[in-house]
């Protein structure tokens, strides 16, 4: 290939990289400022948006206009005035405090020279910005506090570890382990969620497969519409069953209780496993079956000893799904658990509502809920692609 | 079908029963008796002790014993939901299907296509609220200067008012459907993938070599070939839509003109203790669903014949 047509071929496949690579670029940010937004401190969060986290901090513009050509870019050229030294810092910490300062002579000569005077709010964010660098209130450019104040369901306006070194924690916190499992708190529900996940996919998958397993390689009476009403079961909406459900709950005291929600998603997941797993265990080779029930094997042998081994591609991708969906459910856990039991993402709902832009918090605790989901998908990818190519195409 | 069970194998006429009763119970207990009683609780007043029709007011129109679908139907709040539900069907299942259907013919053309299929798909993995906390965070809103939402921020950059994404009408549910474009596309997108792939690669040789271009080829060979995949993919999409409900209820709570009917009927039953109504709402709703559901089933009867 001359360099000519290689060059030609490189300009005509252009437009589909910048396309693709625009998309991503666009699927990506918003996550990413999540992220990026969960690591600053709560002062940065609210001054800055998150993409300038790797600019200077605010009032170094101010500084260097107004203070820069005596003070030198960091403050420290008049060794007599060090602007980073946190005792002198500790006369102008207040905007008034700074500008008499500024309008007052030094050696009979202008503080400022031909530089005008700042205005009252140049001064305070000159101000704030040397008690930034001075050390009164240096912040790191990156923590970790707000994670720890989502987990242990911190909501005062410093940090839980702050409030814990003075004693001037909440009553409800004890600054030791037992604060992980705070009802408020995103550690209680991580482990809540778990304690519904994991039953809840487990039940629905066992159920499915001694169903799957009937359907595939036993024959009885209504085994063909008995299948098509399952399918048309899996787009019943959730919805249809929750007021029902939710009554005879209230009626036999499962409202609220780690039990009805299992309940609740094996019904709801078993359509959609069944179909998947029959689909699977059906297309195995029928010869395996034949040679098997031949040597004298009982139904209940081939089931454990063949179909369960063979079909554990469809149980990890089913399980995975399941995980994930119930994971990630808020409908279901608001309805039959509430507050009682928060789950990860009742508790982020509650949190958007009652913080409002407590987006130091909020982003922590969105980025704990997704942790886990994002490490499924990363690793196990193969097995939720497959399931869900197994649902929604042929099978 | 049968023709796959193996002949060979004796068994008691009690075998499968055993087999099947524990989930066939389950799904007795949790999808088809809730589903009728359902049917029956929307003809009820709200505390289930007699008919709807005395929840009628005289000198008022009214439907009798289905007086819940009266509200159901005709109430401007789920007329509201009803006309929000419809622009969430336009919008969200073009989008969806459109960048699905993009991405997957791009993607296959470049080295990097596991990466980028990756990028769009791992919205799917998280939740609604995850998904909800991380675009209200994008549409933040201050009166002033200072943004630290990104949309408003490039807005303001570019001299123009800040926009208050979430509780402008008109423009809050188009805000709120971009969410669902963001974590549905991927879906779309690996399952018209999946329909591409086996488009034989024959056919495509074949026409670029009788001079067709790439556009032609996409839209004469292409499109046609998986255009089975891309009906499936549109009625589950409008089976899913239909149902959205966390997006909302966490980023607007259905306030500002943004309410759907999957919030409407939570919001009558769990806020306004109206079970009637909310009965009545889920009917209107799965009777908007079945013509996806008889499509589902016909799709599934085709594909038995062809096992």
């Amino acid at each position: 290939m001359n360099p000519f047509t290689r060059f030609w071929n490189w300009i005509k496949s252009l437009p589909v990289h910048i396309i693709l690579i625009g998309l991503c670029i666009i699927w990506l940010v918003p996550s990413l400022g999540l992220l990026v937004t969960s690591f600053r401190p709560v002062q940065d969060i609210n001054e800055t948006g998150w993409w300038t986290v790797f600019a200077k901090p605010k009032g170094f513009e101010e500084f260097k206009t107004y203070c820069a050509s005596c003070h030198g870019e960091d403050g420290t050229s008049i060794a007599t005035a060090d602007l980073t030294d946190p005792d002198l810092v500790q006369n102008y910490r207040r905007s008034f405090n700074l500008l008499s300062s500024l309008e007052r002579d030094i050696d009979g000569q202008p503080h400022m020279g031909d530089i005008p005077v700042p205005d009252e709010q140049t001064a305070a964010t000159i101000a704030a910005y040397m008690r930034r660098i001075s050390g009164i209130e240096a912040r790191p450019k990156f923590t970790l506090s707000n994670y720890i104040d989502a987990f242990v369901g911190y909501r005062g306006n410093k940090s839980y570890q702050q409030d814990c070194v003075d004693g001037t924690q909440a009553v409800d916190l004890y600054c030791d382990v037992r604060d992980l499992t705070n009802p408020r708190g995103m550690g209680r529900a991580f482990l809540n969620s778990l304690f519904v996940s994991i039953p809840s996919t487990i039940l629905p998958i066992l159920f499915a497969a001694f169903a799957a397993y009937a359907f595939s390689w036993m024959d009885f009476k209504g085994r063909q519409w008995m299948f098509a009403l399952l399918v048309g079961l899996q787009v019943v909406p959730l919805q249809m069953t929750l007021i029902p459900i939710s009554r005879l709950y209230a009626q036999v005291g499962l409202n609220g209780t780690f039990l009805g929600i299992w309940l609740f998603h094996t019904g709801f997941g078993l359509p959609y496993a069944i179909y998947l797993m029959r689909n699977f265990m059906g297309s195995l080779p029928r010869e395996i079956f034949e040679s098997a029930y031949l040597d004298g094997a009982s139904h209940w042998t081939a089931f454990y000893r063949l179909a369960i081994p063979l079909s554990v591609p469809a149980i990890a991708s089913l399980a995975i799904f399941q995980f994930l969906w119930i994971w990630n459910d808020l409908l279901v856990a608001l309805v039959f658990l509430g507050g009682q039991h928060p789950v990860l993402t009742y508790q982020i709902g509650n949190m958007v509502t009652s913080l409002g832009s407590g987006w130091h918090l909020l982003t922590a605790a969105a980025f704990i809920s997704m942790a886990l989901p994002m490490l499924v998908f990363l690793f196990l990818q193969r097995y939720f692609v497959r399931g869900l190519l197994a649902g929604s195409v042929k099978g | 079908m049968s023709k796959n069970v193996p002949g060979i194998m004796r068994q008691k006429p009690i075998t499968p029963w055993l087999y099947l009763i524990p989930a066939l119970i389950v799904m007795f207990t949790f999808i088809v008796y809730p589903g009728v009683n359902t049917f029956y609780l929307s003809l009820r007043n709200a505390d289930n002790t007699a008919w709807a029709s005395t929840a009628c007011k005289s000198g008022e129109s009214c439907w009798g014993i289905f007086e819940n679908y009266h509200y159901a139907i005709t109430s401007a709040i789920m007329q509201t939901a009803f006309l929000n539900n419809i622009k969430w069907i336009l919008i969200m299942v073009t989008g969806t299907v459109g960048l699905g259907l993009l991405i997957a013919v791009l993607a296959d053309r470049v080295r990097y296509e596991s990466i980028a299929k990756s990028i769009i798909f791992l919205p799917m993995a998280i939740s609604f609220v995850g998904a909800g906390v991380i675009w209200k965070f994008m549409y933040n809103y201050e009166s002033g200067s200072n943004q630290i939402g990104l949309l408003n921020a490039i807005i303001t950059a570019f001299g123009g008012q800040p926009v208050s994404w979430l509780t402008e009408p008109q423009i809050n549910t188009i805000a709120l459907i971009v969410v669902g474009v963001w974590m549905w596309t991927g879906f779309c997108m690996t399952i018209l993938a999946a329909g591409l792939r086996g488009v034989p690669e024959e056919i495509l040789e074949a026409a670029r070599v009788d001079g067709a271009n790439e556009w032609m080829v996409f839209w004469k060979i292409m499109i046609p070939q998986v255009l089975p995949t891309i009906t499936v993919v549109i009625t589950t999409m409008v089976i899913n839509v239909l149902k959205i409900f966390d997006i909302v209820y966490v980023m607007t709570g259905g306030n500002y003109g943004t309410e759907v009917i999957a919030n409407r009927l939570y919001t009558e039953m769990y806020k306004s203790y109206q079970p009637g109504r909310a009965s009545a709402i889920a009917v209107v709703l799965i009777l908007v669903i079945i013509p996806a559901m008889i499509m589902n089933i016909r799709r599934f009867n085709e594909q038995e014949a062809t096992r």
